[in-house]
């Protein structure tokens, strides 16, 4: 036990937090590193662009990935304004010892916990077939439109997912806005709306953003929650409408490779699918951190 | 006797020193603090605050630390209304009018007696909307070559317009602290207020900007009405008519300028002024 002297401890301790570090590289590159190896050979641009056929052994899956991105662009049109609401009522008007505070803190809270399985069930129960179905009777006289697994109702049960994330990044933009910045509005006559909307919520921009990016990541990976809300195996036609299905990367994946009738035939599509999904995911975090870069610079005025 | 201590009514004495001045008609007084007092929760910071402040001149507040003369200032533009469970009593009057009457537009009132604060904090913008800033949320901007006018108006003012008018639309940010100091002098002024109020403009500046500062006072008064908090004896010297003397949230002399600062009526002031105690 020599090494467990004081200075033994001090040597320890630096080499298992390097050994660490490098763990988590070799994870990560084992990941990617195993999917690329396998997925590689069949990435092309008819993969990319074509649609699947021959039961999945052979084709594209552009569909996939069309579902996916627009997926993600509805579920940020509902998210993103909803969670930017709920961030400035926690940042500038509520009264913190006020109890809508204290329980709409804790539903937040509580939410961010809920497995996302249960969103599915959540999404199901209530928007497809509460929901689609009160729709179904008020605008379309009873006929099947809305009350079945559509694009709308599932971009509404990853928005409510990604809620959380939103909510805790921009409050946390907010709060970090000088308060100085909010005093000088007011002493030049500004009204509490004035000052949020032109100089608080502006200056926090990067952290709206960075919600964003967080909420897309989970939203183009979750499976669970649209599992019954709108993702299908095969369509043969693009979704056009808000109550259509559609197909989506993850969804595909799970499919593929638990319920496909000739699993070895797919498996090589299957790694080039996931592939794709990685390359999506890291390629819509780029785009979002450069933007939030470029705001960020001009914050500071360089 | 021309000084006044807290003991006495600041107001009469005041008229008679003004009207016997050089032949001048009297000089208005456009705010003026009765019995103001203010509460933080059950703390009181200040005790029947009794001041008359004058048109065109500047009134300079001086004092330790946490003697209440910054909650003072901001009792004058209502700012303190930010913070909660800030009680007042008494009154504060601007141009015969209560401030803190429940039927003032504070809006309005903040517009009118604007305020330039200790930290330069221009907002992350360009030089132009800073200025701007106070025209656009009062709905003042008209066209956009009366807004340019008004800007460069306000610029000119703060003595920033040459430094800054090749880089209208560069990021407020890029300026050194003394010129983001004048910008935002700029900023208040562009709205065109009546009254100043600057919580120690220049104590976040170095010497020189400093200077700039007290010239631009001397210049700002021929048509506003200034306050001025500060901690720097020297430069409520140079810089004011009138100086107020706090002392743990009451005012212990009020006087003009060069008479308290070399016959002081109380020995507290005394004491304060020749630094005895700081």
């Amino acid at each position: 036990m020599a090494l467990m002297g004081k200075l033994g401890w001090d040597r320890t301790l630096r080499w298992l937090t390097g050994v660490a570090a490098f763990a988590i590289l070799g994870i990560l590159g084992l990941l990617i590193g195993q999917i690329t190896y396998h997925g590689w050979d069949r990435l092309t641009w008819e993969f990319l662009s074509g649609t699947p056929r021959a039961g999945m052994t052979e084709g594209g899956i552009f569909p996939a990935i069309y579902g996916t991105a627009l997926l993600v662009v509805l579920m940020s049109i509902f998210v993103v304004p909803f969670g930017v609401l709920v961030a400035i009522y926690f940042s500038e008007y509520a009264d913190r010892a006020g109890w809508l505070y204290r329980i709409s803190r804790q539903a937040v809270n509580n939410l961010a916990g809920v497995p996302a399985i249960v969103f599915g069930l959540f999404g199901l129960g209530f928007f497809v077939q509460f929901m689609g179905q009160a729709v179904d009777r008020a605008v379309f006289g009873g006929a099947l439109t809305y009350g079945q697994p559509a694009l709308l109702w599932a971009a509404l049960t990853m928005s409510v997912l990604t809620l959380p994330v939103v909510i805790v990044s921009v409050e946390e933009a907010l709060q970090a806005v000088p308060q100085t910045y909010r005093e000088a509005s007011y002493s030049l006559g500004g009204t509490k709306s004035q000052t949020i909307f032109r100089v608080v919520l502006p200056h926090a921009l990067p952290g709206v953003l960075t919600g964003g990016i967080l909420a897309v990541s989970r939203g183009a990976g979750e499976v669970a929650p649209i599992l019954f809300v709108g993702a299908a195996y095969y369509l043969p036609d693009l979704p056009t409408q808000l109550n259509h299905q559609f197909m989506e990367l993850g969804y595909h994946i799970f499919i593929l490779s638990t319920q496909s009738p000739d699993v070895e035939a797919t498996k090589p599509l299957l790694y080039t699918t996931v592939l794709v999904l990685l390359g999506l995911t890291f390629l819509l975090n780029a785009v979002a951190i450069v933007i939030r870069g470029r705001m960020r610079a001009a914050l500071r005025g360089t | 006797m021309p000084n006044v201590t807290a003991t006495q009514p600041v107001f009469p004495l005041l008229r008679t020193e003004v009207r016997n001045s050089a032949a001048q008609p009297r000089t208005p007084a456009r705010l003026r603090a009765e019995e103001f007092s203010l509460f933080y929760g059950p703390r009181q910071a200040l005790h029947a605050i009794s001041l008359e402040i004058l048109q065109n001149r500047v009134t300079a507040i001086i004092g330790p630390s946490g003697c209440g003369k910054s909650t003072f200032l901001r009792s004058m533009n209502r700012m303190n209304d930010l913070i909660a469970g800030v009680r007042v009593t008494g009154r504060i009057l601007l141009d015969g009018a209560p401030l803190h009457d429940p039927s003032v537009d504070v809006v309005d009132l903040r517009r009118r007696v604007g305020m330039v604060f200790q930290q330069p904090s221009p907002f992350p913008k360009t030089i132009f909307e800073n200025v701007a800033y106070g025209l656009r949320v009062n709905g003042l901007t008209g066209s956009a070559a009366e807004l340019e006018q008004r800007v460069e108006g306000a610029l000119q003012q703060a003595a920033l317009w040459d430094e800054v008018k090749d880089r209208l639309h560069k990021s407020a940010l890029t300026l050194s602290g003394g010129e983001q100091q004048r910008l935002c002098i700029a900023r208040a002024l562009a709205v065109r207020p009546e009254v100043l109020l600057m919580d120690e403009p220049a104590s976040a500046l170095d010497p020189i900007s400093t200077a700039k500062i007290e010239e631009l006072i001397h210049q700002l008064k021929q048509e506003y009405t200034i306050v001025v908090v500060t901690h720097n004896m020297q430069q409520a010297a140079r810089v004011s008519d009138f100086t107020a003397f706090f002392l743990e949230g009451s005012v212990v002399e009020f006087d003009e300028t060069p008479r308290i600062f070399t016959t002081p009526a109380n020995q507290r002031t005394e004491d304060y002024i020749t630094g005895r105690f700081g």
